[in-house]
């Protein structure tokens, strides 16, 4: 089944990634092929087969951790200016983002 | 162009590096300068991004002082450099993106960690794709890296600026990330030695996540010697990486093999069955690597080791399987960059939505815009079961295939890493997917988390190809990584393809 244009600009907006008009027409060109790709999946019989979302299931019983539910991190001034130094945009210690609500 | 021998490759392996420092008959700021000297003297390989001298030689001092108080660890003084997905303080992280163009980490990677406790050296940050999606390095928003044997091929992906950076001589060793290949691949394609350990060998923490369920960290260097002192202090459990699994390192089992191994005598490796298995020999592997390949398994069989016809049936399935998940994995991770905490934001927008929308947009370069829009839809809803579930059984099929080779017919697999040497740049511009279908020998390790190294084993055939070199595939079973290098650094020890130079 063909992606058509309502599609790929569905899908754009879900992915949260703005496509001019002609970046979506490639888009759909481009997705088309690789669905062709990946449409052979269905020709295999996988009936009665777990899903396998950690590599290492195929050897061990995996048991994923939870760490305690304690501040680790040194919480500090300086600190947060750190970790905040990257932000496009920021003020006394807040993310800055356009208005949300007027 | 008449050039000596640099000095930091004068004295041949990280063994010979380390027992001239011990010695003083270098220090380790010389040996920095001297590398320091030679990433400037090919800028034209565009191995590197982001250099930073004083931090460098900063690294040095610190290690002539601990060779001088006789501090030393295993790889004090020796020169590095770590792929650009690995967050560091000081150097920029950028992913090869223009989404993380500016942004510096605020902390180092577990790995960029390890490493500097070893004693290693960092001469800086190496080129790769863009967040770490490519085979061929032209993902890059800073400009693809070039092949030390031919700067008219590709270096290969991602990691191609570690296996360049390595193959040209600038450090002695590299970090690389392999998702789907991307240690092996360029290691193959640049004539170097690259291990990608199993999934949960080696910390993630502070490398910028791709697909969570496939990730993993692994070394590139010259000789399978060289990837035992760097995987050595690189692995190990860690409780910031919710995927570390405890695991005693590969040196036991390395010294468990190449102890037998030297009982061996003019048949070291016999009792060694090799699995070679038939789909990874069809028609889409060219000529000439699958000559080179032949030789290498002769020469395996010289050495005594026993050739076993195997069968992976799903190889080809693993295309499609990975190109399911790993999407689907990155769709989700890169959800993350939306313009606010860090990263691209753009100039001009409307609304929050807008400004995330176009800070995407302009941040991310057309493969990754590609995978994040596939995934995004076989995670969608009323897809999630067609796609990424059966993505996910078929990838739990391919995984057993290997168990079933490993349970009674073969102790390690061997086969090509690439179906062809390296091919130009600017090849496939116009189809994006060429490039994955050349990803079927190694994809289909990295969804069953199993570790496998490529090791150079000759050449590609004709004018063109005689100066591409080829790469030979070795695959073991779960944290055997001891054992491949030991079998690597055998055949290591009958050739000498791993110390030809560019």
């Amino acid at each position: 089944m063909a992606l058509n244009e309502k599609d790929v600009a569905r899908i754009a907006r879900l992915a949260r990634i703005d496509l001019t008009a002609e970046q979506r027409e490639r888009a759909q060109a481009e997705l088309n092929g690789i669905l062709g790709l990946i449409e052979r999946l269905q020709s295999v019989d996988t009936s009665g087969v777990e899903p396998m979302a950690h590599p290492l299931s195929a050897h061990e019983d995996v048991v994923l951790r939870l760490r305690e539910d304690a501040v680790t991190e040194t919480a500090s001034e300086a600190r947060r200016a750190e970790l905040m130094a990257n932000a496009p945009a920021s003020r006394d210690g807040l993310f800055l983002v356009p208005k949300v609500i007027e | 162009m008449t050039m000596t021998t640099p000095l930091h490759n004068e004295f041949g392996d990280i063994a010979g590096l380390r027992a001239a420092l011990d010695e003083r008959r270098v220090s380790a700021v010389e040996l920095a300068q001297s590398a320091l000297d030679a990433v400037a003297a090919r800028a034209d390989l565009n191995a590197f991004l982001h250099v930073e001298p004083e931090l460098t030689l900063a690294q040095a001092r610190a290690a002539d002082e601990r060779l001088a108080a006789g501090q030393a660890g295993p790889l004090t003084g020796v020169p590095i450099a770590h792929k650009d997905v690995f967050v560091t303080r000081g150097w920029r992280t950028t992913a090869g993106s223009k989404m993380l163009a500016d942004y510096v980490s605020p902390y180092d990677a577990a790995v960029v960690e390890r490493l500097e406790q070893a004693g290693a050296v960092s001469l800086g940050k190496l080129n790769c794709d863009e967040f770490a999606m490519g085979s061929g390095n032209e993902n890059s928003a800073f400009g693809p890296a070039r092949n030390p044997w031919d700067p008219a091929a590709v270096p290969g992906g991602s990691s191609g600026g570690s296996a360049a950076a390595v193959a040209a001589g600038l450090v002695a060793a590299a970090t690389g990330t392999d998702t789907g290949g991307s240690v092996r691949q360029p290691a193959a394609l640049c004539g170097v030695s690259g291990i990608k350990p199993t999934y949960g060998a080696v910390s993630r923490f502070g490398m910028v996540a791709f697909g969570s369920s496939l990730d993993q960290a692994g070394p590139l260097a010259r000789s399978a010697r060289d990837l035992l002192a760097l995987l050595e202090p690189m692995t190990g459990f860690d409780e910031r990486d919710a995927t570390s699994r405890a695991f005693d390192g590969p040196r036991p089992a390395y010294e468990r093999a190449a102890g037998a191994y030297a009982q061996g005598g003019s048949q070291p490796l016999a009792g060694l069955r090799i699995g070679v298995p038939r789909e990874y020999f069809g028609a889409g592997l060219a000529a000439d690597v699958g000559a080179a390949v032949e030789a290498a398994l002769a020469e395996f069989e010289k050495l005594g080791a026993r050739r076993v016809a195997i069968s992976l049936p799903r190889t080809e399935l693993a295309i499609p399987a990975y190109y399911v998940i790993a999407p689907a994995e990155a769709s989700s991770n890169l959800a993350r960059y939306d313009g606010v905490r860090y990263g691209h934001r753009a100039a001009q927008y409307t609304d929050l939505a807008d400004m995330t929308s176009r800070s995407r947009a302009e941040g991310f370069g057309p493969e990754v815009r590609r995978r994040i829009l596939i995934g995004t839809y076989v995670l969608s809803h009323g897809y999630y079961d067609a796609y990424y579930l059966q993505a996910q059984r078929l990838r739990r099929m391919i995984a057993e295939d290997f168990q079933s080779a490993f349970a009674g017919q073969c102790d390690v697999v061997m086969g090509p890493v690439a179906p062809t040497v390296a091919r130009n740049l600017g090849d496939n511009r116009e189809d994006p997917t060429a490039d994955w279908l050349a990803d079927v020998y190694t994809l289909g390790v990295s969804l069953a988390g199993l570790p496998a190294m490529s090791v150079p084993c000759g050449f590609g055939g004709g004018p063109v190809n005689g100066r591409r070199p080829v790469g030979l595939q070795i695959i073991g079973n779960y944290f055997d990584e001891g054992r491949l290098l030991a079998v690597a650094e055998r055949y290591q020890q009958a050739t000498d393809w791993h110390t030809r130079k560019p």
